[in-house]
């Protein structure tokens, strides 16, 4: 990718209404949603969303380690978001960075949120989402696909989480931002609900938002929302009549 | 030893707390949408740049700026740099221990920083001496000395005050001392969630039973800078709604009775 410059002399909306990628205001990047993909862990996912490519591995529900993170009334959701260092344009270093101990700890919360926690004291729960590559967005297509690798572990959920991102570029309110959106553009949203009934599980927010544009960027995520939840749904349900088509034959 | 040392509160207070709730009223006394008193004490630390001591009820923040000259980040030669940093000092609380940040004190450094960097309090553009070589470094640095609920709102109120009072230290380097060049006022409201109820300024108390929270950041034109829904339990959409409208006209309040004259 050429260096873009500066936010101000970028277009990131054509005269014909479209974003770079050719996308209208509300429409998603494509979505591809795999399920029990690795051989050890409990429950998996693989998720391609743009050019997002992330993995998601779920152990547990096991004994909570060290002891004192162990809680006598719950299990213990620990989520681990992590970085490729060949995800992005330029090497990341690996290991935990300040973002993404941020990032673990709102997606440990969410995924908290929609799991029966109450069903295993003195539990852990590990949640490892690997970015492979970053395309904007990682964070609410790490936890989408992670609900859905915690429900493939047959783990007991109220409802899986989806999550997805509006923000604000060259002034209007898009949905799914792509990596130039995102960078260069003057808000982000990312956003996660328990589909059934529309509770907030996590919702951040950066940039400069009226409180109008924001409830646009609400109503685009509504509808959203819908659909990846429809994409989840599929995807864990090709998972059983994939195995029903293999112990058939 | 302190009272609810290890965030147990006893059930005995949490239903007193419901209780209270559901008569419209909070533990305190207070009103659903009342701040605690605030009080912001300027230039407690002459040897920073810029300091602030807040307090919001009995939670004590020491918000210090320093401003040193550095290189810029390589994708942002025109600008000057902002870090922000929260210290949970083990003084402020029995569970606080020493060492790195933890989580915690992590969000809560990067939603403080979310504010004063979006709300565009100050104009990096501003802090460069020469362009991808040489520009001024801002660092806000804030100490949690007394803990009492609601850290995210008084180190945004601490970081906000040291930057308006913020003296650029020129001299040291062959330029004039300049006043550091402070535009917007962002303010952000923190709310907790306490059964169905939502309070605006929570104690500790109030954190310690509360299912989830939210912090909205907005600054003196009504818009929205920043916003984090913290913990497990969850908020509807009506909720959050309601909470970006009450932090908007909350924040106006703050700004004027308290950061007028700083």
């Amino acid at each position: 990718m050429t260096l873009l410059g500066t936010a101000s002399d970028i277009k990131l909306i054509n005269d014909d209404g479209l974003r770079l990628d050719g996308r209208g205001f509300d429409e998603l990047r494509p979505i591809k949603i795999e399920v029990n993909v690795l051989n050890r862990a409990d429950g998996s996912a693989y998720i391609e969303w743009g050019g997002n490519k992330i993995l998601v591995g779920v152990y547990g529900p096991r004994e909570a380690y060290p002891k004192h993170s162990q809680n006598i009334n719950k299990a213990f959701v620990r989520a681990r978001y992590s970085m490729a260092a060949f995800s992005v344009d330029e090497r990341k270093r690996p290991g935990p960075d300040r973002r993404s101990i941020e990032i673990s700890k709102v997606v440990s919360e969410a995924l908290e949120s929609a799991i029966i926690v109450e069903q295993f004291p003195r539990a852990e729960i590990d949640v490892f989402i690997e970015v492979l590559q970053a395309d904007a967005g990682t964070r609410i297509a790490g936890l989408t696909a992670s609900s859905v690798a915690v429900a493939a572990a047959g783990i007991p959920m109220r409802d899986l989480v989806v999550g997805c991102t509006a923000g604000k570029a060259d002034g209007q309110v898009l949905l799914d931002l792509s990596k130039e959106e995102d960078n260069f553009g003057q808000a982000d949203i990312p956003f996660a609900i328990l589909p059934k009934t529309g509770e907030v599980v996590l919702m951040q927010m950066d940039g400069d938002l009226t409180v109008e544009e924001m409830s646009k960027a609400h109503s685009m995520l509504d509808k959203a929302l819908k659909h990846i939840y429809n994409l989840q749904r599929e995807a864990l349900s090709k998972s059983f009549t994939d195995v029903v088509a293999q112990w058939g034959e | 030893m302190p009272r609810d040392e290890l965030g147990i509160l006893s059930e005995i207070k949490k239903n007193f707390i419901l209780r209270k709730l559901s008569d419209g009223v909070r533990g305190d006394g207070r009103k659903f949408d009342e701040f605690r008193e605030i009080s912001i004490q300027t230039n407690y630390v002459p040897r920073a740049a810029g300091s602030a001591m807040v307090t919001i009820g009995k939670t004590r923040i020491l918000a210090g700026v320093k401003i040193e000259i550095g290189e810029p980040f390589p994708d942002t030669p025109n600008q000057g740099v902002l870090t922000t940093n929260v210290e949970l000092l083990p003084i402020s609380f029995p569970t606080f221990e020493s060492g790195p940040p933890n989580e915690v004190s992590i969000e809560i450094s990067r939603v403080v920083d979310r504010g004063i960097r979006e709300g565009k309090t100050i104009e990096l553009k501003d802090l460069v001496i020469e362009e991808g070589k040489k520009v001024w470094i801002v660092f806000i640095d804030i100490d949690v000395l007394d803990v009492d609920g609601n850290i995210f709102d008084a180190c945004n109120l601490g970081a906000v005050a040291a930057l308006r009072t913020a003296v650029i230290p020129g001299e040291a380097h062959g330029f004039k001392d300049a006043k550091l060049p402070v535009n917007n006022t962002p303010v952000s409201v923190t709310f907790a969630k306490l059964g169905d109820w939502i309070v605006a300024d929570p104690t500790i108390e109030e954190e310690q039973m509360s299912s989830a929270r939210v912090t909205v950041t907005t600054t003196e034109d009504g818009h929205i800078r920043a916003m984090q829904k913290g913990l497990s339990g969850t908020f509807t959409w009506k909720e959050i709604e309601d909470a970006i409208n009450t932090s908007i006209r909350l924040g106006k309040e703050i700004r004027e009775k308290y950061l007028q004259g700083v």
